[in-house]
């Protein structure tokens, strides 16, 4: 057996050998305020969101009687999806497939622009946290106070402004929670069931798990949401180019940082003064001069922090700013920076807003050539053909007509395709004609059970197509519905 | 495990030593709640395992404090569904036909639920789902033409006592065997069946047919029961001939087979297999296949 040497360095004892540990603790993130350009935006980006969020159920649009008055509502025990004057039925998901489709198209389109613009103003995580954050300033004060106020033991005050911080955070959680299920039930008549206990059961339920959600993930999980949960974060980089516009410190301009002093030169350091406020005002607590990382949401509150220490020490703005990768390398390799509009159009941006506006026509197209009618047909399979007397053959078929309409209507259905088809609807026997009168209630599907019969003669071979063709006589509508007619 | 603790140059994050193919993990660690998240949904999951039956037992299982059995759930459900059923089934043995028709409530049930699943479980067999019917003897109920009637009586008629059963009340009614019997000849037999194939086609033998035609009006043969044009007799089961219906096949061969030696058909008495109300419902869907009169 040989002697195993071990280099030196290797022999470390167990405190030397100090190690990640498994699991991370909870760094907590005590953001500074700021005002800025950057903040005033996303201030009024809030203030829209929340606005339209809860004021929307409230919205009455009036679609005439027995149907509900409110613009925006979707009304699951009657399947039914109102926006203003837009209805759609559950067998017309497909627009919301479109929206979705648009949807993720804008986002990709904003991304590519202007990086997380998406995660750092408009996320709902975002707007909340920033209001849950603002709330908790106004009660425990910036951030040094609160520092102070987390490391002091317990006290009367802070009991106090602890227990404040979480009841309105709670109310702010309630009025959210309630405001989401408005969109599922008419509102004021909710807002009353509610506080007279009168509200199903499954109200109270929805609106205390939204309640806790929105009071978890805003007041207490906050960034830990999008560093450790949310899956955007992970492939947005992909959406990302040389030329998106992403929060961004000139490492050229600001290095080699260290304090400054007031009245000494700037000669041969760089404009970062390292005094963390960039770091400090961070709601995500990184600090922007790593580069870009995953945790950046892109709100670019950074930029309002630097560009308040650059007035003060009297440095152009801009040393953290919205700037492309491209440009950072053109300065960094002693070129003019380009403006960021020059490189708006380019192959990506230009596909991402061909695909939205083919799938907002396909959409607009779809919701503009709605008739308000359509039929479907199915044959009945068992028997699959029936001989009659005469000779004929006679098929059964179901037919249902969608009447989307708020009145009954009157309809026409005939068979074309093939000639001397005779049609009887089952319930009305003793008619049997080339046309047959068929009514629908409104707004509602109304199924016939409906045997058409062909002379053999018209028959070709086993399977002849036919179409049903049924024609609103009320209006200038007509739906058509290509089948087959099965015999010997 | 490596003796030192070794650090990524380019993200100065430690490395928890693993390494595959030259690719080292970095060691990004999860934050502690996720952790206790995990832990929290072990400890849920124990409730299961105190409310609900979950361990297997040398005898049998835990039980569980809620003593729920996804059979006894189905039982309640069965329940549940004889309660609803029998308000109806109640309704429609109090009924008329007529009444049940007329009732849009009881007839959806009769033609939708118990009719149409009775009907497959007892009729279905030799009438075809739907009553499309079979060859070789079993009448589709979906057409036009009735052996033993098509109104909604008819039909609860032939279907509490049958056909040729053996209920003393049943339906019945036998053609002679003409050829077996030496009742006509051969040629005689085949002449008719001309005859009867030209009523509702094309004859290849007209002058076949003509004599055929004589046969068949004579008092003692087949017009004392099919009728003067042919158009058939409920009251006997005889089938009408002028149509385009044949149960034992329309060509003259088969028709010469049949007239020469008779096949028949015999269908049982429900009045003892299955209740009235199930009848009714039976009488009623059957009624509304599409040739209900």
């Amino acid at each position: 057996m040989m002697d195993s040497v071990v280099p030196v360095e290797d022999v470390l004892s167990r405190k030397e050998q100090k190690r990640e540990p498994l699991y991370a603790g909870r760094v907590k993130v005590h953001p500074m305020d700021i005002r800025g350009t950057v903040r005033r935006i996303k201030w009024i980006v809030l203030g829209l969101c929340l606005g339209a969020y809860y004021l929307g159920p409230w919205i009455r649009w009036d679609r005439g009687p027995g149907a509900p008055d409110q613009a925006l509502l979707v009304d699951l025990p009657n399947r039914r999806f109102y926006f203003f004057w837009i209805e759609i039925w559950p067998q017309e998901i497909y627009y919301l497939t479109a929206l979705l489709i648009l949807a993720a198209l804008a986002l990709f389109l904003a991304t590519s622009i202007g990086g997380r613009v998406w995660c750092g103003y408009t996320c709902p995580q975002t707007v909340w946290t920033d209001l849950f954050m603002w709330v908790e300033r106004r009660i425990e004060g910036d951030r040094n106070a609160r520092i102070r106020l987390d490391k002091a033991p317990m006290s009367l005050t802070k009991f106090r402004k602890r227990t404040t911080k979480h009841a309105v955070w709670l109310l702010i959680a309630l009025l959210t929670g309630g405001a989401w299920i408005m969109y599922f039930y008419d509102a004021p008549t909710l807002v009353a069931e509610f506080f007279t206990g009168a509200a199903p059961m499954a109200v109270y339920f929805f609106v205390g798990l939204f309640t806790a959600t929105t009071y978890l993930l805003g007041g207490i999980a906050r960034e830990q949401v999008c560093v450790y949960m949310c899956p955007w974060p992970r492939f947005q980089a992909a959406l990302l180019d040389e030329d998106s516009l992403v929060v961004t410190y000139e490492r050229g301009r600001g290095e080699p940082r260290g304090h400054h002093k007031k009245g000494t030169s700037w000669e041969g350091r760089g404009h970062c003064i390292d005094d963390r406020k960039c770091v400090a005002v961070c709601p995500t607590g990184i600090d922007i001069r790593d580069g870009l990382q995953l945790q950046c949401i892109g709100c670019g509150l950074c930029i309002d922090a630097c560009d308040s220490v650059m007035d003060k020490v009297g440095l152009p703005r801009g040393l953290v700013r919205f700037d492309s990768e491209r440009n950072q390398a053109r300065i960094a390799a002693g070129q003019q920076p380009e403006k960021w509009t020059k490189r708006l159009v380019r192959t990506r941006t230009i596909i991402y807003c061909v695909l939205i506006a083919t799938v907002l026509s396909i959409l607009l197209i779809g919701l503009i050539g709605r008739s308000g009618l359509d039929i479907t047909v199915q044959r009945e399979r068992s028997p699959l053909f029936v001989p009659l007397s005469d000779g004929s053959i006679r098929n059964g078929f179901t037919v249902k007509i969608l009447n989307q309409t708020r009145d009954p209507h009157s309809y026409a259905l005939a068979i074309e395709g093939v000639d001397g088809a005779l049609v009887t609807v089952v319930g009305q026997e003793g008619v049997t004609e080339e046309t047959v009168r068929l009514t629908a209630d409104a707004d509602s599907v109304t199924t016939y059970r409906v045997h058409v019969a062909l002379p053999r003669e018209a028959l070709d071979g086993e399977t002849t197509p036919l179409d049903f063709v049924l024609t609103d006589l009320d209006r200038d509508r007509t739906a058509r519905y290509d089948t087959t007619f099965r015999g010997p | 495990m490596p003796s030192e603790v070794e650090k990524d140059a380019i993200t100065g994050t430690e490395t928890t030593g693993h390494e595959w193919d030259g690719i080292k993990e970095l060691n990004t660690p999860l934050p502690k709640w996720w952790l206790y998240v995990m832990y929290a949904t072990i400890i849920w999951s124990l409730g299961y395992f105190v409310f609900y039956p979950a361990i297997p037992w040398v005898n049998g299982f835990t039980r569980g404090i809620l003593d729920y059995d996804q059979r006894t759930d189905l039982d309640r459900q069965l329940a549940e569904v004889r309660e609803f059923r029998g308000e109806l089934l109640t309704r429609i043995e109090g009924a008329s036909l007529a009444e049940i028709r007329e009732d849009d409530e009881l007839l959806d049930f009769a033609v939708r639920g118990g009719g149409r699943a009775a009907f497959a479980e007892n009729c279905a067999p030799c009438h075809g789902l739907g009553g499309g019917g079979q060859q070789g003897g079993y009448p589709a109920l979906a057409d036009d033409a009735w052996i033993w009637g098509g109104t909604l009586d008819d039909i609860y008629a032939t279907l509490l006592y049958g056909i040729r059963s053996d209920h003393p009340q049943t339906r019945f009614g036998i053609m002679p065997a003409y050829g077996v019997d030496e009742i006509l000849t051969r040629e005689e037999i085949t002449d008719i069946a001309h005859y009867v194939v030209s009523l509702s086609g094309e004859t290849e033998d007209a002058e076949a047919a003509a004599r055929g035609a004589e046969l068949y009006q004579r008092p003692d043969l087949c017009v004392t029961c099919h009728g003067e044009n042919a158009e058939g007799n409920v009251f006997l089961g005889a089938p009408a001939l002028s149509d385009q219906i044949w149960l034992y096949g329309g060509t003259v061969a088969e028709i010469t087979a049949q007239v020469h030696n008779p096949q028949y058909g015999v269908m049982p008495a429900w009045i003892d297999r299955l209740d009235d109300a199930t009848i009714k419902m039976v009488s009623v869907y059957v009624h509304a296949l599409g040739g209900g009169q």
